[in-house]
């Protein structure tokens, strides 16, 4: 009996910790979908991308994943206001984003992950830093800090992003652009350029997710097709567009496909998330704190 | 032109095709043409709810993938019964889009009533989810994969290969004539107005819903059955192959690169890119060949959002419409100044 208290307990923890990563995972296509209507599927193949660039730093030089993928934010951010204003101009000017500006995401997750497959192989690659051997015991919980870790950058990560959105210009005009553009632009803010800059935002928070990634589990191109449906449950749970949604509904998720695997086996644990997501769709298709 | 005359026309084109294979009497050409003929179904089925009513569905490989395990299930339960060992491909047909088209049902039901992001997004999802229950079912193979054995020979066919050809061929023959006869029919317009402005046919009382229901369950129906063949195909069917993303990115590349609006476009799609598909695997890789299907999907969608259907009717139509509007704008300065 005592024994299988303290599987529920760790699978309880063990979920939570990997709800916090789940989150960061997640916040990008909160901002993207739930935010600006922009819906980046591709978004997975970009956190793939950030763990293959903090693969490669860390095995050339050594460097801590986690800062590398802050130094490249920068590159990130470029790359998707690159992408928007592709975007903007080839369909949402021509009001065509509902198939074909799917279908150009869809095309991008397929090249870059091809690309990766070409160039690395389908080898699992991984990284080295001091927290991800060891394990922290408190009593019978087991924390391995290979998680602790990136749960805890990625809940920094969201309130960052949270305060940026509440309290600064930029942050409250991207706001805005979701509820009114016309409004907006009364208000002489160019709404094309707020949604570039959110934009490069969301796919600037993919270098974070993909160096927690890179911690928290080998990886390899296709690894990101698992996380499609993930970071979509979690977005449409958690109430689209609010970050504390994200961040409750993430780590519920996190909960419940760890105790799947835990008492059920973890070749179970996939279909999870499309359960949360159709039952959301078809229950509450607002979220938990949407609005 | 009327579809008894069209079906007829697209017979003998299949005979036509299927002599032509026979003629060059090499079994390559069937193995690699069941290909070709399998994304024409594919694509054709995608494009009647993504072309038609603009919902995408990225599920292709799942329903391709119903149709194909429904096959292994009956083979399985066949194999230790005393049944005859054959079940004839038609049937196996029959049962798989049932399958599949009852599938895209109730996806349909529970997620077309959001917005049409939600219905792409659940598609996607359940790629992963179904992969999750075969890879969980023994019966099937689970993820070791399941041998099916292939028959040898058939009366008056000749070789197994040649008669799954035949059977994929009408069954695209099949499809492209559904595909026509809802382009020019009450259901096809009504999906257009859909396509156009969902919420300006809601006001005008076309029954979206139902309208989207009937386009899902059939685009499902026509997938499954083009899976159902596919393990007598493949002889060991896995399910990372099965599940994979090719059919997905294929089967949307085809049609948005032919045209989407019309039953010409996924056919000219599929057949350009399914054939210099198959001659890229042989010769270069068949990374190269997804590599270069992402890029052209790209491409398209960028830059010719209607395809080599839209190109060329643009290319046929503009000249003397130009000619026509400007002298008409002419005519009509002339009128009111006098």
């Amino acid at each position: 009996m005592i024994f299988s208290f303290n599987l529920f307990i760790n699978a309880i923890v063990s979920g939570i910790l990997i709800g916090g990563f789940y989150a960061a995972v997640t916040s990008g296509v909160s901002l993207a979908f739930g935010i600006l209507d922009i819906v980046n599927i591709a978004h997975p193949a970009f956190i793939i991308l950030g763990s293959y660039v903090a693969y490669i730093v860390n095995a050339s030089f050594g460097f801590d994943p986690i800062l590398t993928s802050i130094v490249v934010i920068p590159a990130f951010y470029a790359l998707g206001a690159a992408i928007y204003q592709i975007y903007y101009v080839s369909f949402e000017k021509r009001g065509q984003e509902s198939l074909r500006g799917l279908a150009f995401f869809f095309g991008l997750l397929f090249i870059t992950e091809v690309s990766l497959v070409l160039y690395f192989g389908v080898d699992y690659r991984y990284v080295d830093a001091p927290y991800i051997g060891p394990t922290w015991h408190f009593g019978n919980i087991d924390m391995p800090l290979r998680i602790l870790v990136p749960c805890l950058v990625s809940l920094v990560l969201i309130a960052a992003l949270e305060l940026v959105l509440t309290r600064t210009f930029i942050g409250r005009a991207i706001m805005a652009v979701a509820q009114d553009q016309q409004a907006l632009r009364l208000m002489a803010v160019d709404p094309v350029r707020i949604k570039r800059i959110a934009f490069g935002i969301s796919i600037a928070t993919a270098s974070l997710a993909g160096a927690f990634l890179i911690i928290i589990q080998p990886v390899e191109p296709s690894v990101g097709r698992e996380y499609i449906g993930r970071v979509f449950a979690i977005c449409v749970l958690g109430g689209m567009g609010s970050l504390p949604g994200t961040v409750i509904a993430a780590m519920l998720l996190g909960v419940v496909e760890s105790f799947t695997a835990t008492f059920y086996g973890p070749s179970w644990a996939p279909a999870v998330s499309f359960g949360f997501l159709l039952l959301t769709l078809a229950v509450r298709p607002a979220g938990l704190l949407g609005r | 032109m009327r579809t008894p005359a069209f079906l007829v026309i697209c017979l003998i084109v299949a005979a036509a095709v299927f002599a032509t294979a026979v003629g060059v009497g090499n079994d390559y050409v069937f193995f690699a043409g069941y290909v070709v003929l399998q994304y024409v179904v594919l694509s054709t089925a995608w494009n009647i709810l993504g072309g038609y009513c603009g919902y995408v569905n990225f599920g292709t490989a799942a329903f391709f993938a119903l149709g194909a395990y429904s096959t292994v299930a009956i083979y399985k339960l066949i194999a230790v019964s005393e049944l005859p060992h054959v079940v004839p491909i038609p049937v196996l047909m029959l049962i798989g889009g049932v399958v599949s088209g009852i599938v895209g049902f109730g996806m349909g039901y529970l997620t077309l009533r959001l917005r049409g992001a939600f219905f792409s997004i659940a598609t996607l999802a359940l790629a992963v989810v179904l992969e999750t229950l075969v890879v969980n079912w023994d019966y099937v193979g689970g993820s070791r994969g399941a041998y099916v054995i292939r028959p040898e020979e058939l009366p008056l066919i000749g070789n197994y290969i040649r008669y799954l050809f035949l059977m994929m061929l009408l069954l695209a023959v099949a499809a492209i004539t559904i595909a026509r006869l809802i382009e020019h029919s009450r259901l096809g317009y009504g999906f257009a107005t859909i396509r156009d402005d969902e919420l300006a046919a809601e006001a005008s009382g076309v029954p979206t819903l139902r309208l989207k229901l009937i386009a899902t369950t059939i685009s499902g129906t026509l997938m499954g059955m083009a899976g159902a063949p596919f393990p007598y195909y493949i002889g060991f069917l896995q399910p990372d192959s099965t599940f994979a993303l090719d059919y997905a990115v294929n089967s949307i590349a085809m049609p948005l690169i032919g045209g989407t609006t019309s039953w010409a476009g996924p056919l000219i799609g599929t057949l350009l890119l399914g054939t210099l598909q198959q001659i890229i695997t042989v010769t270069i890789s068949s990374a190269v060949n997804l590599l270069l299907v992402g890029c052209l999907l790209v491409l398209f969608v960028i830059v010719a959002p209607n395809g080599i259907v839209g190109l060329v009717h643009t290319y046929l139509q503009r000249k003397p419409e130009d000619f026509v509007g400007r002298r008409r704008v002419g005519a009509d300065a002339a009128g009111s100044l006098s």
